[in-house]
């Protein structure tokens, strides 16, 4: 039997004096593969930013539970650690911090977490260097400072990494198509499905339907104007690819 | 977590209490307040110095007297009542020290809380110490494993005692005595110090260190190092400071010197870690400091490099003047003020010889009230022909209530000079902040390795022993957990 993971409920939230998200629902269970698709503007990605808790939106209403727990009331790096993650549409550089610091400080911080071995910098090295080999990523990689001067590929595949490190069991991927090309996208849509922990949750943020080649949904939700239209399965999104969103506008 | 809770968040992240104010009690033998020509006199008996020092004081003390106090900083200074400050002040010692085994276990105990261990057993066992406690050069480690390769490192009373051909012949040449305001005060009532003399062909074979601890409430520290390379030789020397936490303002007005010969090479790093005043910005050392490197000769090298995380108010200018051909010299620094501090520090680079290089790069961190100035002046002689200056003064702000101000100057007689400048101002970005925060990394982490990212290239500079000091130091002032 799979668990709950995610429960979304009547999810309403502002950005300054506007709303963006009206009652939200979604329901994920352990080992799903959820889609939401919508038009540039929908609200999917701000959706996304939201359950990772961005300081920028206000909730004005709903419940959201991670598991059984009450997931609002989390701080952002606690909400990471009980198992949400988000790769980012546009990973940010930070100047002058290495890649290997960065990691390793967030992978023990998990472990410190959940009450785990924190690793010393050589047995971490090692660990990494096991994914760095999954991902084919060269052992550079860890050197350089964290996503400055990142390929767009080389940005998507470091969070990637990042996943595999901290094994999270609802995984949030906010448009990791843009900046791929083909076959970088099927790659690292392969590793994904690979190398994930488990009965963890795939919630895929998307306006094309391409990495769904690669990425198998058991559900695609539409998204218009911060709100869930319409939820279906995998042929949803034929119907889109052949007809787009307007036919959803129209209906609201 | 909106805006209001982020920000009392990152306060509470920055305001750390500081861990070196206590203060140590200790009989100690000190003159009245204030400063004329007797007092003056009295300390140069009091040390039993030769007349060539007592007449470079007095001379020192009549220029002071009719320099003007530098109010063109950008900093907002409380009058200094200079008759209110006792300029000589020493622990209480019933007779002269021989070894480390006579040295009042307090003030022993007193290195140790600060981390610096004088003991013959525990210290670093790479790093020679001198310890100056308020006015007094406390102990000096190592000194005959230095001497051996004829490398003198002692205080500068025993300098004076002992080599005074030396101090007669370098003392002054490079910050004379009229130089500045507190310069001249400094020549006129210095009273301890360090001295390093490096001789030919000699890589000392010790990284070099002073820590300087002001402990009395109302003397003001006015330290004096010299530091002399001669002909192919090479030193590092590192200096840390601390002082007790009181309410009221205190002084530190030190010189120090570097003479670097034909082909040698100075690297000093300073972590200045003075009391900085309390939140509301009561107390802190006022630290106005003046120090100068001289590249006497052809390929000599002077670099500083700073960390200044304390003090009320700093104003300080590691310069260096490159007259030999292809000196060059090298400013790296890193000034963080929080609260009311207030920091105008950068660099002077005077080229006077040919193809001279200079590099500088600096990064300022201000926080909740403080101002941070980078000045600096980069100066191309008549004569330096094709000699190159690369610049890169970097801000960053925390909160919405510091102030970051950067006052580059150039002043270029020579055309075929190239000169570079580079500046930028950034605030920590609440998207860099959520990245991280995403990833596990709680808020002061986030924001402390924001920070060292920020400082990398700076820090990278440091040697190994002070690298670790100075990422402990940021951290420290910047994390929640200590």
């Amino acid at each position: 039997m799979n668990k709950r993971l995610l429960t979304v409920e009547n999810l309403e939230a502002f950005i300054e004096e506007k709303k963006i998200l009206q009652k939200v629902n979604l329901k994920i269970d352990e080992n799903e593969i959820h889609v939401i698709m919508g038009p540039n503007g929908s609200g999917k990605s701000t959706f996304s930013k939201i359950l990772a808790g961005h300081p920028s939106y206000k909730i004005t209403g709903g419940n959201v539970l991670l598991g059984e727990k009450n997931l609002l009331s989390m701080e952002p790096d606690i909400r990471s650690h009980e198992g949400l993650f988000l790769a980012f549409q546009y990973p940010i550089e930070i100047p002058g911090v290495t890649n290997y610091d960065f990691l390793r400080l967030a992978y023990n911080q998990k472990q410190k977490y959940l009450e785990g071995t924190e690793l010393d910098p050589l047995e971490f090295m090692e660990l990494t260097q096991n994914f760095l080999k999954k991902l084919k990523m060269k052992e550079e990689f860890l050197t350089r400072n964290l996503n400055e001067g990142f390929s767009g590929g080389e940005k998507k595949r470091n969070e990637i990494l990042q996943m595999l490190l901290l094994k999270p069991k609802l995984i949030i991927l906010d448009e990791i198509d843009s900046g791929l090309d083909i076959d970088a996208l099927k790659i690292i849509c392969e590793e994904i499905i690979n190398n994930k922990i488990q009965k963890s949750s795939l919630l895929i943020i998307t306006h094309y339907p391409r990495i769904l080649d690669y990425l198998k949904p058991n559900y695609v939700h539409i998204m218009i104007d911060g709100e869930i239209v319409k939820t279906g399965d995998n042929k949803l999104v034929e119907v889109i690819g052949k007809q787009g969103y307007e036919q959803f506008f129209i209906k609201i | 977590m909106d805006e209001k809770d982020k920000n009392i968040e990152i306060k509470q992240v920055i305001n750390q209490p500081y861990k070196y104010g206590f203060q140590t009690q200790i009989e100690k033998e000190q003159f009245p307040c204030g400063i004329n020509e007797e007092i003056v006199k009295l300390i140069s008996s009091k040390k039993n110095e030769p007349d060539f020092l007592k007449n470079f004081r007095l001379k020192a003390y009549k220029l002071w007297k009719e320099l003007k106090f530098p109010y063109w900083a950008n900093l907002t200074i409380g009058k200094i009542d200079f008759q209110n400050i006792t300029y000589y002040s020493i622990p209480k010692q019933k007779k002269k020290l021989n070894s480390l085994n006579e040295v009042d276990a307090e003030i022993l105990k007193t290195f140790e809380k600060l981390g610096i261990s004088l003991d013959e057993q525990k210290k670093l066992s790479n790093v020679a110490i001198d310890a100056v406690f308020d006015s007094v050069s406390i102990a000096t480690t190592y000194k005959e494993k230095l001497a051996k390769s004829g490398v003198i490192f002692c205080s500068i009373s025993e300098a004076i005692k002992f080599y005074p051909n030396l101090i007669k012949k370098f003392l002054g040449t490079v910050v004379s005595s009229g130089d500045n305001f507190f310069a001249a005060l400094n020549s006129a009532v210095f009273t301890d110090g360090s001295f390093c003399y490096v001789p030919q062909n000699t890589i000392c074979p010790l990284e070099l260190s002073t820590y300087f601890r002001i402990n009395d409430k109302n003397s003001g520290q006015f330290e004096r190092t010299l530091i002399i390379t001669e002909k192919n030789s090479k030193v590092n020397y590192l200096e840390g400071c601390t002082a007790p936490q009181f309410s009221e303002n205190q002084l530190h007005a030190a010189v120090v010197e570097l003479i670097a010969f034909e082909n040698s090479s100075i690297k000093y790093s300073t972590v200045q870690n003075w009391f900085s005043g309390d939140k509301e910005g009561i107390g802190g050392i006022y630290n106005f400091v003046t120090k100068r490197g001289l590249c006497i000769g052809k390929n000599a090298r002077i670099s500083w490099t700073q960390v200044e995380t304390g003090s009320s108010i700093t104003w300080k200018y590691p310069s260096c003047i490159l007259l030999g051909k292809s000196s060059s010299g090298e400013f790296y620094s890193i000034a963080l003020t929080n609260n009311y501090q207030q920091a105008d520090t950068g660099t002077k680079m005077i080229h006077l010889g040919q193809k001279t290089t200079s590099k500088i790069l600096s990064k300022g961190i201000s926080c909740g009230f403080s101002k941070n100035s980078y000045r600096g002046l980069v100066k191309i002689g008549s004569n330096a022909y094709g000699s190159k200056n690369f610049s890169q003064c970097d801000s960053f702000l925390i909160g919405s209530n510091s102030l970051a101000a950067t006052y580059p100057y150039l002043d270029i007689w020579n055309s075929s000079a190239r000169i570079e400048h580079e500046a930028k101002i950034s605030k920590i970005s609440e998207e860099q902040l959520f990245y991280l925060l995403q990833r596990g990394i709680k808020t002061e982490q986030a924001i402390s390795l924001l920070i060292n990212g920020f400082c990398k290239d700076v820090l990278t500079m440091l040697p190994l022993e002070f690298s670790t000091e100075a990422d402990k130091l940021l951290s420290l002032k910047l994390e929640g957990i200590g």
